[in-house]
């Protein structure tokens, strides 16, 4: 998906260094390239996804987020992005520790579980929701961290994690007003901007 | 023999030799007056130079990297898999350049070689050179070729430290680096590996001190030996385990039976180490293993891997194979950190292979795929600057 160009441009300075985690087929890193002529490196896992990376021209390294990141230093890159992959890493609350302490800042987007449609389908269903923005069944499913928007804040809150910025996308991923009154119940994407406290 | 030349075949090459009368200073401070390389080339080289590709070769390779020499050769050139009109290291596209490293034993001036200065075999007294010195003579045959810079620089195992070398030494020089199954430095274990193969051949009664040739022989068993320990490290256990498992070449366990059993494993590295001892040069498997160990990337930059890498300029693509023991992937994965550190630009690949290090060498499906990807984007780049220019 395309991040909000709003965002990169308020949050990302031109030519600093940027590590995407779980970087996919690198579109995120062309777009802040192309915006931000950041210096950028992609992880990621997936080698069609590799291939497809190393063909835009981009930095892509096979590492898998799981086994750790203890490869890369202290305050060694400017921000740390990870889109849409935190619900599918085995120790959420680890990498969160450990991108925090690679990155000036911390830009972490997910789906939000809590959303009006996964509660409604759960709760007429009875059963794991499947749409087309979650398509996998239970068993099959990548994405195996779930969490609502007010459980990560109440992480935050335990780890003493400063939330610089929280922007609410609705399902069109558009910044969504309405989400942002009640972003637990409507917002079908949360991003959050945290550092260090 | 090949009956017919595949399509996809570079076919009938030729090597030349160039001769080069400037001394070359060594890195042990020692001079070669003089020198010769052997080189193959293939494809064309276009208008304004661009297209050009240095591959480096590994231990026991030399400047046959692809095709043939004659309708008679049992086997084509040892990366024939991966160079040729069409193949990933494309010659319609490239003009590629293997050399024969000096020191070698395959046409390059070596220790197999006569020294001008005695009009006697050099033997033992030629001169030790390490990784740096091959890069330096690599050099001078660009400026004898008229190539001011390398499209790319490739070069896998020992070939890759020459490829990482290039970039530090001649970063204006050198516009991609690929550097597959290598590493910064030997291993302690890799260490150990080298000595013994050394030992076998030093401990042959023919070795005669390195002067063998004066003495009308060669250290063929030593040889051989130190071959067929080489081999065991360049294989994977699962890859030993498939080819040949316990199979049996000769004799049997059957009760009542005294004949002497040999396993297919021993008769396959007997036969890779004769047929090696045979054709290749026991001092320049000696200096070969040594210019291995003695290369340390980072020596010369205060052992700082991050800051020897801070001098290159160029893009480096790094591949390793995950049941690579020789040149395991955690000494590529040191690469890869050290040049993110040094905010170089890089791409790592991890290719699944169960056939140890010569992965390099052999087909797989993802390790050509990513492969192919950075030689035709490297393509792009050459096309884009041919266009650039006016002709």
């Amino acid at each position: 998906m395309q991040f909000p160009p709003e965002l990169v441009s308020e949050w990302i300075d031109t030519n600093s260094r940027v590590l995407d985690l779980g970087c996919g087929d690198g579109s995120l890193l062309t777009q802040l390239t192309e915006a931000r002529q950041i210096r950028g490196y992609g992880l990621e896992i997936d080698p069609d996804r590799i291939a497809t990376c190393v063909s835009k021209d981009l930095n892509v390294i096979e590492q898998n987020l799981d086994k750790g990141l203890d490869n890369f230093a202290d305050n060694s890159f400017d921000t740390v992005f990870m889109t849409q992959t935190l619900q599918a890493v085995h120790y959420p609350d680890k990498i969160i520790d450990e991108m925090l302490r690679i990155g000036r800042q911390c830009i972490v987007s997910f789906p939000n579980f809590g959303h009006w449609r996964c509660r409604w389908y759960l709760g007429t269903h009875g059963r794991m929701p499947v749409s087309k923005y979650l398509p996998y069944t239970w068993y099959n499913t990548p994405n195996i961290h779930f969490c609502t928007i007010r459980d990560f804040e109440k992480l935050c809150g335990q780890k003493d994690i400063n939330i610089l910025n929280r922007v609410i996308l609705n399902q069109q991923n558009k910044p969504s007003p309405l989400g942002s009154l009640w972003p637990n119940l409507l917002g079908a994407t949360a991003i959050y901007r945290i550092s260090r406290s | 023999m090949p009956d017919t030349i595949a399509a996809n075949s570079v076919g009938l090459v030729e090597p030349r030799t160039c001769h080069f009368d400037e001394p070359l200073v060594l890195a042990s401070g020692r001079v070669l007056n003089q020198y010769d390389l052997c080189y193959e080339t293939y494809g064309e080289l276009n208008a304004d130079k661009s297209n050009a590709i240095l591959i480096c070769h590994a231990l026991s390779g030399d400047h046959h990297a692809a095709g043939y020499h004659s309708m008679d050769d049992a086997k084509p050139g040892w990366w024939d898999g991966y160079i040729g009109p069409g193949k990933i290291i494309d010659s319609n596209r490239f003009f590629v350049v293997c050399p024969n490293n000096l020191g070698g034993c395959s046409g390059s001036t070596g220790p197999s070689s006569i020294n001008p200065d005695t009009g006697e075999v050099w033997g033992s007294s030629f001169p030790l050179l390490r990784v740096r010195d091959w890069v330096n003579a690599q050099a001078q045959l660009s400026n004898y070729l008229g190539i001011k810079c390398w499209a790319a620089v490739i070069g896998g195992s020992l070939g890759g430290m020459q490829a990482m070398r290039w970039a530090l030494e001649f970063p204006d020089r050198i516009k991609h680096c690929i550097v597959i199954a290598s590493s910064m430095g030997l291993s302690a274990q890799n260490l150990a590996f080298n000595e013994v193969a050394r030992r076998a051949i030093e401990t042959d009664p023919n070795f005669c001190n390195g002067d063998y040739q004066k003495h009308d022989t060669i250290p063929g068993n030593g040889l051989a030996l130190a071959r067929m320990i080489g081999h065991i490290t360049y294989l994977s256990d699962d890859a030993m385990g498939q080819k040949f498992g316990r199979n049996i070449r000769s004799g049997s366990f059957s009760l009542g039976q005294d004949e002497d059993v040999v396993f297919q494993v021993q008769s396959y590295l007997r036969h890779q180490g004769e047929a090696f001892s045979g054709n290749f040069d026991a001092n320049t498997y000696i200096l070969m293993t040594k210019a291995l160990d003695y290369f340390d990337l980072a020596r010369e930059y205060d052992n700082d891997p991050v800051q020897a890498f801070s001098h290159a300029q160029c893009h480096f693509m790094v591949i390793s194979f995950s049941s690579d023991w020789r040149f395991a992937k955690e000494r590529s994965r040191d690469i890869v950190n050290a040049l993110i550190a040094a905010g170089k630009n890089v791409s790592y690949g991890e290719i699944e292979s169960d056939v140890g290090h010569d992965a390099f060498l052999l087909p797989n499906a993802r390790y050509e795929e990513l492969f192919q990807r950075q030689m035709d984007k490297i393509f792009q780049q050459t096309e884009e600057h041919n266009n650039a220019v006016p002709s």
